[in-house]
Protein backbone atom coordinates (compact mmCIF):
# COMPACT_ATOMS: atom_id res chain seq x y z
CA UNK A 1 0.00 0.00 0.00
CA UNK A 2 1.55 3.11 -1.02
CA UNK A 3 0.36 6.28 0.91
CA UNK A 4 1.63 9.30 0.22
CA UNK A 5 -1.05 11.57 -0.79
CA UNK A 6 -2.36 14.38 2.08
CA UNK A 7 0.36 12.72 4.01
CA UNK A 8 3.62 14.96 5.58
CA UNK A 9 7.03 13.83 5.24
CA UNK A 10 9.26 14.33 8.37
CA UNK A 11 11.23 11.16 8.83
CA UNK A 12 12.86 9.16 5.85
CA UNK A 13 12.05 5.98 7.84
CA UNK A 14 8.41 7.61 7.91
CA UNK A 15 8.12 5.66 4.35
CA UNK A 16 8.27 2.08 3.41
CA UNK A 17 10.22 1.14 0.54
CA UNK A 18 7.67 1.13 -1.97
CA UNK A 19 7.21 4.40 -1.13
CA UNK A 20 10.63 5.90 -1.61
CA UNK A 21 10.77 4.02 -4.59
CA UNK A 22 7.53 5.61 -6.03
CA UNK A 23 9.12 9.01 -5.09
CA UNK A 24 12.57 7.91 -7.29
CA UNK A 25 10.46 6.48 -10.13
CA UNK A 26 8.54 10.03 -10.54
CA UNK A 27 11.81 11.73 -9.79
CA UNK A 28 13.01 10.38 -12.47
CA UNK A 29 10.07 11.29 -14.58
CA UNK A 30 10.95 14.86 -13.97
CA UNK A 31 14.52 14.77 -15.22
CA UNK A 32 13.18 13.41 -18.45
CA UNK A 33 10.87 16.12 -18.52
CA UNK A 34 11.33 18.77 -15.67
CA UNK A 35 8.91 21.70 -16.51
CA UNK A 36 5.41 20.50 -16.09
CA UNK A 37 3.25 23.07 -15.01
CA UNK A 38 1.13 21.10 -12.74
CA UNK A 39 1.29 23.34 -9.57
CA UNK A 40 -0.30 26.32 -11.74
CA UNK A 41 -2.97 26.46 -8.98
CA UNK A 42 -1.08 25.89 -5.89
CA UNK A 43 0.91 27.81 -3.26
CA UNK A 44 3.66 26.44 -0.99
CA UNK A 45 4.87 28.06 1.49
CA UNK A 46 8.20 27.37 2.89
CA UNK A 47 9.29 28.70 6.34
CA UNK A 48 13.00 28.82 7.63
CA UNK A 49 13.60 29.66 11.14
CA UNK A 50 17.27 29.39 10.53
CA UNK A 51 18.97 30.40 6.90
CA UNK A 52 19.64 27.42 4.95
CA UNK A 53 20.17 29.07 1.12
CA UNK A 54 20.93 25.49 -0.24
CA UNK A 55 18.24 23.85 0.83
CA UNK A 56 16.05 26.59 0.05
CA UNK A 57 16.71 27.07 -3.21
CA UNK A 58 16.80 23.81 -4.38
CA UNK A 59 12.70 23.57 -2.37
CA UNK A 60 12.21 26.66 -4.33
CA UNK A 61 13.22 25.99 -7.49
CA UNK A 62 11.76 22.97 -7.82
CA UNK A 63 8.34 24.56 -7.16
CA UNK A 64 9.33 26.86 -10.09
CA UNK A 65 9.71 24.60 -12.15
CA UNK A 66 6.02 23.16 -11.59
CA UNK A 67 4.24 26.55 -12.25
CA UNK A 68 3.73 27.10 -8.59
CA UNK A 69 3.67 30.13 -6.27
CA UNK A 70 6.20 30.44 -2.92
CA UNK A 71 5.27 32.45 0.01
CA UNK A 72 7.63 32.53 3.27
CA UNK A 73 10.84 33.63 4.96
CA UNK A 74 14.26 32.49 4.64
CA UNK A 75 15.27 33.49 8.35
CA UNK A 76 13.30 34.17 11.14
CA UNK A 77 14.41 37.93 11.47
CA UNK A 78 11.40 39.93 9.66
CA UNK A 79 8.15 37.93 11.42
CA UNK A 80 6.70 37.58 14.05
CA UNK A 81 8.43 34.28 15.13
CA UNK A 82 10.93 36.82 16.84
CA UNK A 83 8.54 38.43 18.75
CA UNK A 84 7.55 35.24 20.59
CA UNK A 85 4.72 33.67 18.54
CA UNK A 86 4.73 29.85 18.91
CA UNK A 87 5.57 27.54 16.55
CA UNK A 88 1.81 25.81 16.64
CA UNK A 89 0.10 29.35 16.17
CA UNK A 90 2.73 30.41 12.83
CA UNK A 91 1.87 26.71 11.52
CA UNK A 92 -1.72 27.24 12.04
CA UNK A 93 -1.66 31.18 10.25
CA UNK A 94 0.57 29.84 7.36
CA UNK A 95 -1.53 26.63 6.46
CA UNK A 96 -4.29 29.02 5.47
CA UNK A 97 -2.09 30.80 3.12
CA UNK A 98 -0.83 27.57 1.42
CA UNK A 99 -1.37 24.31 0.62
CA UNK A 100 1.91 22.21 1.62
CA UNK A 101 4.30 23.80 4.11
CA UNK A 102 8.47 23.01 3.86
CA UNK A 103 10.11 23.60 7.38
CA UNK A 104 13.50 23.85 8.23
CA UNK A 105 13.64 25.02 11.86
CA UNK A 106 16.44 24.63 14.50
CA UNK A 107 15.10 22.81 17.10
CA UNK A 108 14.73 19.24 17.47
CA UNK A 109 11.52 17.29 16.23
CA UNK A 110 10.11 20.68 15.30
CA UNK A 111 8.70 18.99 12.28
CA UNK A 112 7.25 16.27 14.22
CA UNK A 113 5.15 18.69 15.79
CA UNK A 114 4.29 21.08 13.08
CA UNK A 115 3.27 17.66 11.30
CA UNK A 116 0.94 16.90 14.24
CA UNK A 117 -0.70 20.29 14.38
CA UNK A 118 -0.95 21.46 10.75
CA UNK A 119 -4.03 20.94 8.69
CA UNK A 120 -1.82 20.71 5.62
CA UNK A 121 0.79 18.35 5.14
CA UNK A 122 4.61 18.98 6.51
CA UNK A 123 7.42 18.55 4.73
CA UNK A 124 10.90 18.52 6.68
CA UNK A 125 13.74 20.34 5.58
CA UNK A 126 15.59 20.12 8.42
CA UNK A 127 14.84 19.70 12.51
CA UNK A 128 17.67 20.62 13.84
CA UNK A 129 20.44 17.54 14.33
CA UNK A 130 17.41 15.34 13.67
CA UNK A 131 16.25 14.39 10.20
CA UNK A 132 16.39 15.96 7.07
CA UNK A 133 14.90 13.25 4.51
CA UNK A 134 14.80 15.13 0.93
CA UNK A 135 18.31 14.46 1.72
CA UNK A 136 18.14 11.14 1.85
CA UNK A 137 15.87 10.85 -0.76
CA UNK A 138 18.26 12.54 -3.58
CA UNK A 139 21.60 10.33 -2.02
CA UNK A 140 18.93 7.39 -2.51
CA UNK A 141 18.18 8.94 -6.08
CA UNK A 142 21.66 9.24 -6.67
CA UNK A 143 22.88 5.96 -5.79
CA UNK A 144 20.14 4.42 -7.94
CA UNK A 145 20.98 6.71 -10.89
CA UNK A 146 24.70 5.74 -10.69
CA UNK A 147 24.80 2.26 -9.96
CA UNK A 148 21.17 1.78 -11.71
CA UNK A 149 19.60 -0.57 -8.91
CA UNK A 150 20.08 0.15 -4.91
CA UNK A 151 20.31 -3.76 -4.40
CA UNK A 152 24.36 -4.91 -3.37
CA UNK A 153 25.83 -1.52 -3.20
CA UNK A 154 29.06 -1.47 -0.95
CA UNK A 155 28.93 2.09 0.46
CA UNK A 156 31.73 4.04 1.77
CA UNK A 157 30.86 6.65 4.29
CA UNK A 158 34.07 8.42 5.83
CA UNK A 159 34.17 10.92 8.30
CA UNK A 160 32.39 12.50 11.17
CA UNK A 161 29.83 9.42 11.50
CA UNK A 162 29.21 10.23 15.15
CA UNK A 163 27.31 13.71 14.45
CA UNK A 164 26.48 13.21 10.49
CA UNK A 165 22.58 13.29 10.56
CA UNK A 166 22.76 12.85 6.48
CA UNK A 167 24.90 9.26 6.96
CA UNK A 168 22.20 8.21 9.69
CA UNK A 169 19.12 8.71 8.06
CA UNK A 170 20.98 7.24 4.93
CA UNK A 171 22.14 4.24 6.85
CA UNK A 172 18.30 3.81 8.09
CA UNK A 173 16.95 3.98 4.67
CA UNK A 174 19.63 2.07 2.70
CA UNK A 175 19.03 -1.17 5.37
CA UNK A 176 15.70 -2.00 3.38
CA UNK A 177 18.03 -2.76 0.63
CA UNK A 178 20.70 -5.55 0.76
CA UNK A 179 23.66 -2.94 1.62
CA UNK A 180 26.86 -3.73 2.64
CA UNK A 181 28.37 -0.90 5.21
CA UNK A 182 32.06 0.54 5.37
CA UNK A 183 32.37 2.99 8.05
CA UNK A 184 35.69 5.19 7.91
CA UNK A 185 36.28 7.63 10.29
CA UNK A 186 38.80 8.86 13.34
CA UNK A 187 37.94 6.53 16.42
CA UNK A 188 36.52 9.38 18.07
CA UNK A 189 33.92 10.12 15.54
CA UNK A 190 32.60 6.58 14.78
CA UNK A 191 29.08 5.50 13.67
CA UNK A 192 26.88 5.51 17.20
CA UNK A 193 25.76 2.03 17.96
CA UNK A 194 22.30 2.77 17.48
CA UNK A 195 22.91 2.82 14.13
CA UNK A 196 25.35 -0.47 14.21
CA UNK A 197 22.06 -1.69 15.86
CA UNK A 198 19.59 -1.22 13.04
CA UNK A 199 22.08 -2.21 10.24
CA UNK A 200 22.45 -5.45 12.23
CA UNK A 201 18.95 -5.58 13.02
CA UNK A 202 17.96 -6.09 9.71
CA UNK A 203 20.88 -8.52 8.82
CA UNK A 204 23.13 -6.24 7.27
CA UNK A 205 27.25 -6.38 7.52
CA UNK A 206 28.93 -3.77 8.15
CA UNK A 207 33.27 -3.20 8.70
CA UNK A 208 35.11 0.05 10.23
CA UNK A 209 38.24 1.26 8.75
CA UNK A 210 40.30 4.27 10.62
CA UNK A 211 42.40 4.02 7.04
CA UNK A 212 40.73 5.71 4.45
CA UNK A 213 43.14 3.67 1.71
CA UNK A 214 41.96 0.33 2.67
CA UNK A 215 38.25 0.83 1.80
CA UNK A 216 39.23 2.32 -2.01
CA UNK A 217 39.08 -0.57 -3.90
CA UNK A 218 35.70 -1.80 -2.24
CA UNK A 219 33.26 1.00 -2.49
CA UNK A 220 30.93 1.82 -5.26
CA UNK A 221 29.93 4.58 -3.27
CA UNK A 222 32.06 7.05 -1.61
CA UNK A 223 30.01 9.01 0.32
CA UNK A 224 32.40 11.96 1.73
CA UNK A 225 31.10 14.06 4.81
CA UNK A 226 32.91 17.31 7.19
CA UNK A 227 35.32 17.11 9.69
CA UNK A 228 34.14 20.12 11.77
CA UNK A 229 36.66 21.27 14.47
CA UNK A 230 34.00 22.37 17.20
CA UNK A 231 33.04 18.70 17.64
CA UNK A 232 36.14 17.80 19.04
CA UNK A 233 36.90 18.37 22.84
CA UNK A 234 40.70 18.25 22.31
CA UNK A 235 42.05 20.70 19.75
CA UNK A 236 45.14 18.63 19.19
CA UNK A 237 42.86 15.55 18.41
CA UNK A 238 41.61 17.56 15.40
CA UNK A 239 44.78 18.58 14.05
CA UNK A 240 46.08 14.95 14.00
CA UNK A 241 42.89 13.91 12.18
CA UNK A 242 41.84 16.69 9.67
CA UNK A 243 43.84 16.14 7.24
CA UNK A 244 43.55 12.24 7.71
CA UNK A 245 40.12 11.94 5.67
CA UNK A 246 40.82 14.28 2.91
CA UNK A 247 39.72 13.10 -0.87
CA UNK A 248 42.08 13.88 -3.58
CA UNK A 249 42.51 13.00 -6.83
CA UNK A 250 45.38 10.31 -6.78
CA UNK A 251 43.99 8.53 -4.04
CA UNK A 252 40.91 7.26 -6.63
CA UNK A 253 43.41 4.82 -8.83
CA UNK A 254 42.59 1.51 -6.94
CA UNK A 255 38.76 2.77 -7.08
CA UNK A 256 36.56 0.64 -9.49
CA UNK A 257 35.19 2.00 -12.45
CA UNK A 258 31.90 2.16 -11.04
CA UNK A 259 32.96 4.34 -7.70
CA UNK A 260 30.84 7.65 -7.83
CA UNK A 261 31.88 10.01 -5.25
CA UNK A 262 28.72 12.04 -3.23
CA UNK A 263 28.66 14.47 -0.50
CA UNK A 264 25.89 16.84 0.88
CA UNK A 265 27.72 20.04 0.04
CA UNK A 266 28.88 22.01 1.04
CA UNK A 267 32.63 21.26 1.38
CA UNK A 268 35.37 22.48 3.03
CA UNK A 269 38.53 20.89 2.31
CA UNK A 270 38.03 17.17 2.61
CA UNK A 271 37.25 16.98 -1.39
CA UNK A 272 40.30 18.19 -3.43
CA UNK A 273 39.33 20.22 -6.40
CA UNK A 274 41.32 18.05 -8.21
CA UNK A 275 38.74 15.44 -7.91
CA UNK A 276 36.32 17.84 -9.57
CA UNK A 277 37.41 16.76 -12.95
CA UNK A 278 37.45 12.94 -12.31
CA UNK A 279 34.56 11.66 -13.71
CA UNK A 280 33.91 9.52 -10.72
CA UNK A 281 33.10 12.85 -9.34
CA UNK A 282 29.25 12.99 -8.59
CA UNK A 283 28.48 15.93 -6.07
CA UNK A 284 27.05 19.02 -8.25
CA UNK A 285 24.73 16.00 -9.71
CA UNK A 286 23.66 14.95 -6.90
CA UNK A 287 22.65 18.32 -5.60
CA UNK A 288 20.99 18.88 -8.89
CA UNK A 289 19.04 15.70 -8.46
CA UNK A 290 17.92 17.12 -5.34
CA UNK A 291 15.42 19.59 -7.53
CA UNK A 292 13.75 16.71 -9.58
CA UNK A 293 13.31 14.69 -6.14
CA UNK A 294 11.88 17.60 -4.81
CA UNK A 295 9.54 18.42 -7.10
CA UNK A 296 8.57 14.58 -7.34
CA UNK A 297 7.38 14.71 -3.57
CA UNK A 298 5.76 17.79 -3.68
CA UNK A 299 3.80 16.45 -6.54
CA UNK A 300 2.64 13.09 -5.22
CA UNK A 301 2.12 14.67 -1.58
CA UNK A 302 -0.65 16.99 -3.28
CA UNK A 303 -1.86 14.28 -5.43
CA UNK A 304 -0.69 15.44 -8.55
CA UNK A 305 1.40 12.44 -9.58
CA UNK B 1 14.38 -17.33 54.99
CA UNK B 2 15.57 -13.30 53.11
CA UNK B 3 12.41 -12.52 53.69
CA UNK B 4 11.54 -12.53 57.12
CA UNK B 5 14.73 -10.70 57.49
CA UNK B 6 13.33 -7.64 55.66
CA UNK B 7 10.08 -8.06 57.69
CA UNK B 8 12.29 -7.79 60.97
CA UNK B 9 14.06 -4.66 59.30
CA UNK B 10 11.68 -2.79 58.22
CA UNK B 11 7.86 -2.80 60.14
CA UNK B 12 4.44 -4.69 58.91
CA UNK B 13 2.00 -1.91 57.87
CA UNK B 14 -2.03 -2.54 58.39
CA UNK B 15 -3.20 -1.16 55.23
CA UNK B 16 -1.12 -0.09 52.36
CA UNK B 17 1.29 -0.65 49.99
CA UNK B 18 4.91 -2.26 49.75
CA UNK B 19 6.99 -1.77 46.98
CA UNK B 20 9.35 -4.50 47.22
CA UNK B 21 12.39 -5.48 44.85
CA UNK B 22 13.68 -1.58 44.30
CA UNK B 23 17.33 -1.60 43.04
CA UNK B 24 19.18 -0.44 46.28
CA UNK B 25 20.42 3.04 44.17
CA UNK B 26 16.78 4.17 43.29
CA UNK B 27 15.12 3.85 46.36
CA UNK B 28 15.35 7.72 46.92
CA UNK B 29 14.68 8.29 43.12
CA UNK B 30 11.25 6.14 43.71
CA UNK B 31 10.58 8.54 46.85
CA UNK B 32 11.06 11.09 44.89
CA UNK B 33 8.97 10.45 42.12
CA UNK B 34 6.51 9.04 44.50
CA UNK B 35 6.51 12.48 46.44
CA UNK B 36 6.91 10.74 49.52
CA UNK B 37 8.93 13.40 51.18
CA UNK B 38 5.75 15.49 51.74
CA UNK B 39 3.45 13.04 52.67
CA UNK B 40 1.98 12.86 56.01
CA UNK B 41 1.37 9.18 55.72
CA UNK B 42 3.76 6.74 57.95
CA UNK B 43 6.28 5.78 55.69
CA UNK B 44 9.08 2.79 56.21
CA UNK B 45 12.00 2.10 53.93
CA UNK B 46 15.29 -0.16 53.72
CA UNK B 47 18.26 0.10 51.57
CA UNK B 48 20.60 -2.48 51.27
CA UNK B 49 18.78 -5.48 52.58
CA UNK B 50 19.83 -8.95 50.93
CA UNK B 51 17.74 -9.97 48.19
CA UNK B 52 18.71 -13.96 46.64
CA UNK B 53 17.46 -12.57 43.06
CA UNK B 54 19.27 -8.77 42.90
CA UNK B 55 21.77 -8.92 45.45
CA UNK B 56 20.55 -5.87 47.11
CA UNK B 57 17.36 -4.59 47.42
CA UNK B 58 15.27 -1.77 49.03
CA UNK B 59 11.91 -1.65 50.03
CA UNK B 60 9.43 1.13 50.69
CA UNK B 61 6.28 0.93 53.03
CA UNK B 62 3.58 3.07 52.64
CA UNK B 63 0.36 3.11 54.74
CA UNK B 64 -3.10 3.79 53.84
CA UNK B 65 -1.98 4.47 50.45
CA UNK B 66 -2.62 2.57 46.61
CA UNK B 67 -1.30 3.45 43.46
CA UNK B 68 -2.88 4.35 40.42
CA UNK B 69 -2.04 3.20 37.09
CA UNK B 70 -0.17 6.16 36.38
CA UNK B 71 2.26 6.22 39.37
CA UNK B 72 3.21 2.68 38.94
CA UNK B 73 4.41 3.37 35.72
CA UNK B 74 6.69 5.85 37.05
CA UNK B 75 7.98 3.15 39.35
CA UNK B 76 8.39 1.12 36.45
CA UNK B 77 10.67 3.56 34.54
CA UNK B 78 13.09 3.91 37.99
CA UNK B 79 12.22 0.51 39.22
CA UNK B 80 11.51 -1.94 36.75
CA UNK B 81 12.11 -4.69 38.65
CA UNK B 82 9.63 -3.83 41.39
CA UNK B 83 7.19 -5.73 43.08
CA UNK B 84 3.56 -3.96 44.23
CA UNK B 85 2.23 -5.58 47.17
CA UNK B 86 -1.47 -3.75 48.45
CA UNK B 87 -2.14 -4.39 52.09
CA UNK B 88 -5.17 -4.83 53.93
CA UNK B 89 -5.35 -5.46 56.95
CA UNK B 90 -2.07 -7.29 57.49
CA UNK B 91 -2.94 -9.27 54.49
CA UNK B 92 -1.94 -9.58 51.15
CA UNK B 93 -4.54 -8.82 48.83
CA UNK B 94 -2.54 -8.01 45.59
CA UNK B 95 0.81 -8.81 44.18
CA UNK B 96 2.27 -7.76 41.29
CA UNK B 97 5.54 -6.88 38.94
CA UNK B 98 5.34 -3.54 37.78
CA UNK B 99 4.64 -3.26 34.17
CA UNK B 100 6.34 -0.74 31.80
CA UNK B 101 4.01 0.39 29.50
CA UNK B 102 4.35 0.85 25.72
CA UNK B 103 4.30 4.52 26.10
CA UNK B 104 4.97 7.04 29.00
CA UNK B 105 3.15 10.84 27.95
CA UNK B 106 3.97 14.05 30.23
CA UNK B 107 5.37 12.00 32.83
CA UNK B 108 9.22 12.22 31.58
CA UNK B 109 11.07 15.32 30.51
CA UNK B 110 13.19 14.92 27.15
CA UNK B 111 17.00 15.00 28.46
CA UNK B 112 18.00 16.96 24.77
CA UNK B 113 18.17 20.43 25.61
CA UNK B 114 17.28 21.41 21.85
CA UNK B 115 14.19 19.09 21.65
CA UNK B 116 11.28 20.79 20.86
CA UNK B 117 9.47 19.47 23.81
CA UNK B 118 11.95 21.40 25.88
CA UNK B 119 11.35 24.94 23.89
CA UNK B 120 7.24 25.15 22.95
CA UNK B 121 4.49 23.85 25.25
CA UNK B 122 4.35 20.39 23.46
CA UNK B 123 3.04 17.37 26.32
CA UNK B 124 6.31 15.05 26.07
CA UNK B 125 5.72 11.44 24.88
CA UNK B 126 7.77 8.46 24.39
CA UNK B 127 7.89 4.60 23.69
CA UNK B 128 9.28 2.26 26.02
CA UNK B 129 12.57 0.58 24.26
CA UNK B 130 15.22 -1.92 24.42
CA UNK B 131 18.80 -1.47 23.78
CA UNK B 132 20.87 -4.31 22.03
CA UNK B 133 21.88 -5.04 25.97
CA UNK B 134 18.29 -5.46 26.83
CA UNK B 135 18.37 -2.50 28.93
CA UNK B 136 15.18 0.32 29.33
CA UNK B 137 15.56 3.24 26.99
CA UNK B 138 12.86 5.92 26.29
CA UNK B 139 12.53 7.04 22.60
CA UNK B 140 11.38 10.12 22.25
CA UNK B 141 8.57 10.90 19.49
CA UNK B 142 10.06 14.41 18.80
CA UNK B 143 13.62 14.43 18.54
CA UNK B 144 14.01 11.13 17.94
CA UNK B 145 16.79 10.25 20.46
CA UNK B 146 17.27 7.92 23.19
CA UNK B 147 17.75 8.17 26.65
CA UNK B 148 18.58 5.49 29.48
CA UNK B 149 17.35 5.35 33.11
CA UNK B 150 20.52 7.65 33.96
CA UNK B 151 18.96 10.84 32.08
CA UNK B 152 15.86 10.29 33.14
CA UNK B 153 13.62 13.39 34.95
CA UNK B 154 10.19 13.41 35.94
CA UNK B 155 7.95 16.57 34.84
ZN1 LIG C 1 13.02 14.85 22.58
Amino acid sequence: MIKIKNRSLVSITDYTKDEILRILDIAEGFEEDQRQKILRDYVIATLFFEPSTRTRLSFESAVQYLGGSIVGFASPDVTSVTKGETLKDTILTVSNYSDLIVMRNPMDGSARYASEVSPVPIINAGDGANQHPTQCLLDLYSIRKTQGSLDNIHIAMVGDLKYGRTVHSLVQALSLWNTTFHFVSPESLKMPSSVKTWVKKAGLEYHQYTDFMEVMPKADILYMTRIQGERFPDPLEYEKVKNAYVLDNSMLETSKDNLRILHPLPRVNELNEDVDGNPKAYYFQQAKNGVYVRQALIAAILGLK
Amino acid sequence: MNTKRTELKVSAIRNGTVIDHIPSENVFQVFKILNLDNTSRQVYFGTNLDSKKYGKKGIIKISNKYFENEEISKIAIVAPTATIIEIKDYDVTKKGKVTLPENINNIVKCFNPKCVTNHQNVPTSFRVIEDHKGKMKLLCKYCEKTMGQENIEFL
